[in-house]
């Protein structure tokens, strides 16, 4: 049986599976009730300076759903913790002596002075805390204020503060990053160079979900008015993936311990997250739409899967994604595929025609009776009629073997690999080594 | 104080008042904003969907559901409607299983198809509940149509043609519109007098003017229509109905279904209807369904459809069939009725065994009985013989193209034409080109 026992930053936990800072983590009482349903670690609610901030009293949370309600993203205008500092030092102290064996990070914003920080720190060591998360992150009200991602935004900053943190104490330190900027690589290479041990990616994406078309205000609407949100939820899970990977290969920052985070919804999500290069992930929109319970899926998923590919422990596949991951120019252009539609699984529904016809490379027929069948030498594999094919595995893309002969171009497929940077359309190429 | 489920003969009032209500119920209740939300996302909005290629109408079904889907579920209806006027009792009616749904992608897929026809009924209900008809007149042509018979397929042919511009005068034989949309489907397909509702709201686009009682249309009568008229649309339906040649067939008994679903159709109060202890039906389509489970919702004790072929040959659905069982009538097949026998107190009807073989349907000798208070009789109905100046085809008028009949000026469509398939939607869908072939006429003059 593999162990999903986890170490991140010599802080441990049963799974790899802690539950982000966010509206789950922000009291004794649902902390409780993760580690009882099974969670490995939390990263407490961010924790701010006195006199506590206020919420909205309206709705704090937007949404976008697909078929049947499911809940796709989420956003939220909620800022950090809205209660007494006092009162979440003392349950985080409670919290952690009874679950002595799981992980509680407590995440901070305090504003971009080194005083500030100086006050919080040593309180919160005092709680016997495993580590700090540093929220650079969030895009909504406290960046107005000079925190969260107005912080993220500038690698100066990120650099300047996580150098104070690391100054003033002993517990490991966690960078939160922003997405909502051009270049992930130059934040998190800013941590690194103010001595941070990690980086935790990513926070919410900016966003509106809805504008209500009644009252013309976004959503949530306070009011009648709106304010733009931190998007989350499966739908920035690739947004995420990305992130995370250009920072897991990018030579200055790879060999900095990285915390997942953005849309993990099942096991498979987080294996991904762990391939790419994360040490651990951090779950909340799962949690928040599903409760607690999920914890039994993703362990249960993930040790299964492990055990059948021989993997004895979350290290053993981390990062293995991180090598696959490639600039466009170096992808083989001799690699060629051909879609296949199996007939024996084919429903008859005409997504993949109406797609090729009208939206792409016109290179599937209908033959009578509705039989869907692909032709070779329009085929371009894009890949669409595999994308909106509402089965399974119907259709896929069969890899042509080389001396077959791509009837698209008339060339027969070679098996060696050729790339952007020697092609004879490129004005810049280079000749073939 | 009712009479009891187990007295023998024709007797009406066999059950408590709430049992009527609670047996006649809306077969398949609407469904809710939520229930149609969940039914919606499951259309995968196919190309060139099966689903319109199995409806008659040609009803665009994945636009209507994706309409549906997005909240708007009023234009989700005028889709509906622009191709079929009677999609608020066709949503009711449809044997959808046959049709629109058994054509589902989904079907294929999971054995469950996206519920189209409860769609359907969501989506006319919306808008036929705001009360405004949703159609409006093109300027007037100046031209006149005559409309025989007010069912699905001459109220179709008069919307479309006044929607046209044309002024349509609708003749119906019978007391009420609606042929068999008011007359014959079973009460719990069509609760809350929805046929007579549709009909007001389908005339409601105005031009229209019903004429009803009216003397059945004769040959005379038709001459006179045609010269009155620029053209003349025929949709009387059936009016006849095929007897059986067996002893005892003339017993007091014996009824025709048809009759029996009408007057059960008309009443004010179930409880009013007589119906047997024990009944039997004779026949293998449609109309013996409904009698058959109207006579068992009724309070008959045991309820018997006898067919004198194989059942898979029964043109009645598996799912009428299915339903009819479910209400626990008995479906007895290869079984041809000899004679209706009256002694004494007893009534039965004695039945031939029968097999299928290669020269058709043959009697094995060997015979039983069942007893029977009531025996309906729905072999199927026939063209009043009125019409022998037009040709005749298998005992309907013939048409050809758009409804077109052997007569210059004359149309037909719905249950009396040849080519139909004697439902509602076929009968709508023939009205509907009829009026729009008439149109492309009257509009060349």
């Amino acid at each position: 049986m593999p162990s999903l026992q986890s170490n991140f930053l010599g802080i441990n936990s049963p799974n790899p599976f802690w539950l982000a800072s966010a509206p789950p983590t922000d009291k004794e009482y649902n902390v409780r009730r993760a580690f009882s349903a099974g969670w490995g670690g939390v990263v407490w609610k961010t924790l701010g300076l006195d006199p506590h901030i206020v919420n909205v009293n309206g709705p704090r949370y937007g949404a976008v759903w697909g078929a049947d309600r499911r809940l796709l993203g989420l956003n939220n205008i909620e800022l950090i913790t809205d209660r007494p500092l006092g009162t979440n030092l003392s349950e985080i102290k409670a919290i952690k002596r009874e679950f002595p064996d799981r992980a509680v990070v407590v995440s901070l914003m305090v504003p971009c002075e080194e005083g500030p920080w100086k006050t919080i720190l040593p309180m919160v060591e005092e709680t016997d805390a495993d580590g700090v998360e540093l929220n650079f992150g969030c895009p909504h009200g406290m960046s107005e204020r000079g925190m969260g991602s107005a912080v993220g935004q500038v690698p100066e900053y990120i650099e300047m503060v996580a150098r104070w943190v690391k100054a003033n104490t002993r517990m490991p330190v966690i960078v939160k990053l922003t997405p909502n900027i051009t270049d992930i690589r130059f934040p998190a290479r800013a941590a690194k160079a103010g001595g941070a041990d990690a980086v935790s990616l990513i926070n919410t994406v900016s966003s509106i979900t809805s504008v209500n078309l009644d009252t013309f205000s976004p959503e949530p609407s306070i009011d009648g008015r709106g304010s733009h949100g931190g998007y989350c939820g499966p739908a920035v899970k690739p947004i995420a993936l990305n992130m995370v990977a250009e920072i897991a290969r990018d030579p200055e920052t790879s060999k900095l311990p990285i915390s997942g985070i953005g849309g993990i919804t099942t096991w498979r999500d987080a294996a991904e997250f762990i391939a790419l290069g994360s040490g651990n992930v951090q779950v909340c929109t799962a949690a928040m739409t599903y409760g607690f319970k999920i914890i039994d899926e993703l362990v249960s998923g993930l040790e299964l899967w492990m055990e059948e590919k021989g993997y004895s422990s979350v290290s053993d596949f981390m990062g293995l994604a991180v090598p696959n991951v490639a600039d466009w120019q170096n992808l083989n252009l001799n690699y060629v595929t051909k879609a296949r539609i199996d007939q024996e699984l084919c429903i008859k529904c005409g997504r993949c025609y109406a797609v090729c016809e009208d939206t792409s490379h016109q290179a599937i027929a209908i033959r009578p009776d509705r039989v869907f069948e692909v032709l070779d030498d329009e085929c371009v594999a894009c890949n669409m009629c595999v994308n909106v094919c509402p089965v399974d595995n119907c259709i896929t893309m069969e890899e042509l073997k080389p001396g077959d002969v791509d009837l698209r171009t008339g060339e027969t497929v070679d098996d060696s690999y050729r790339n952007w940077t020697t092609h004879p359309n490129n004005p810049m190429a280079r000749a073939a080594e | 104080m009712s009479n009891s489920r187990h007295y023998s003969g024709i007797v009406p009032g066999r059950l408590e008042p709430e049992e009527y209500h609670a047996n006649f119920k809306d077969l398949h209740p609407p469904l809710t904003g939520h229930e149609a939300a969940v039914a919606a996302d499951r259309c995968y909005f196919c190309y060139e969907a099966p689903c319109i290629e199995a409806c008659p109408t040609e009803i665009d079904i994945p636009l209507f559901i994706r309409q549906i889907a997005s909240g708007a579920e009023k234009a989700a209806a005028k889709t509906i409607f622009d191709s079929n006027i009677l999609g608020g009792m066709c949503a009711r009616v449809c044997p959808t299983e046959t049709l629109c749904e058994e054509a589902c992608v989904r079907e294929a897929a999971e054995g469950k198809p996206v519920e189209i026809g409860r769609l359907q009924r969501f989506a006319t209900d919306a808008l036929m509940a705001i009360g405004t008809h949703p159609y409006s007149r093109a300027a007037p042509t100046g031209k006149s149509v005559a409309v025989v018979g007010a069912g699905p397929a001459g109220l179709a042919c008069a919307h479309r043609l006044a929607m046209k511009g044309h002024d349509v005068s609708v003749f119906e034989a019978r007391s009420k519109p609606g042929g068999l949309n008011e007359y014959g489907i079973a009460a719990y397909k069509t609760v809350n007098q929805f046929a007579a509702k549709e009909v007001d709201w389908l005339i409601s686009i105005g031009g229209i003017s019903l004429c009803i009682g009216e003397e059945p249309v004769d040959l005379v009568r038709l001459h006179e229509l045609r010269t009155e008229f620029d053209a003349v649309f025929l949709g009387f339906g059936l009016s006849g109905v095929n007897s059986i040649a067996i002893e005892g067939a003339n017993l007091g008994n014996v009824e025709d279904a048809v009759r029996f679903i009408a007057r059960l159709r008309q009443a004010s109060d179930l409880s009013g209807i007589a119906v047997g202890r024990d009944v039997v039906v004779i026949g293998g389509g449609m109309t013996a369904i409904d009698a058959a489970i109207q006579s068992k919702l009724l309070g008959a004790q045991t309820v018997t459809i006898a067919y004198r072929g194989a059942k898979q040959k029964m043109s009645a659905s598996i799912f009428e069939q299915d339903l009819a069982t479910s209400k626990g009538v008995r479906i007895v097949a290869d079984s041809r009725p000899v004679k209706i026998i009256s002694e004494g107190k007893s009534r039965l009807v004695e039945f031939e065994r029968t097999e299928t073989t290669e020269h058709g349907i043959l009697g094995t000798g060997e015979t039983f009985r069942l007893p029977a208070d009531q025996v309906f009789i729905a072999i199927g109905q026939r063209l009043e013989d009125r019409f022998d100046i037009l040709d005749i085809e298998g005992g309907k008028i013939c048409v050809s193209g758009p409804g077109r009949t052997s007569m210059t000026g004359v149309w037909a469509g719905g249950d009396c034409a040849s080519g139909g398939n004697d439902l509602t939607v076929t009968a709508v869908a023939e009205g509907r080109d009829a009026a729009e072939d008439i149109h492309r006429l009257l509009s060349r003059d």
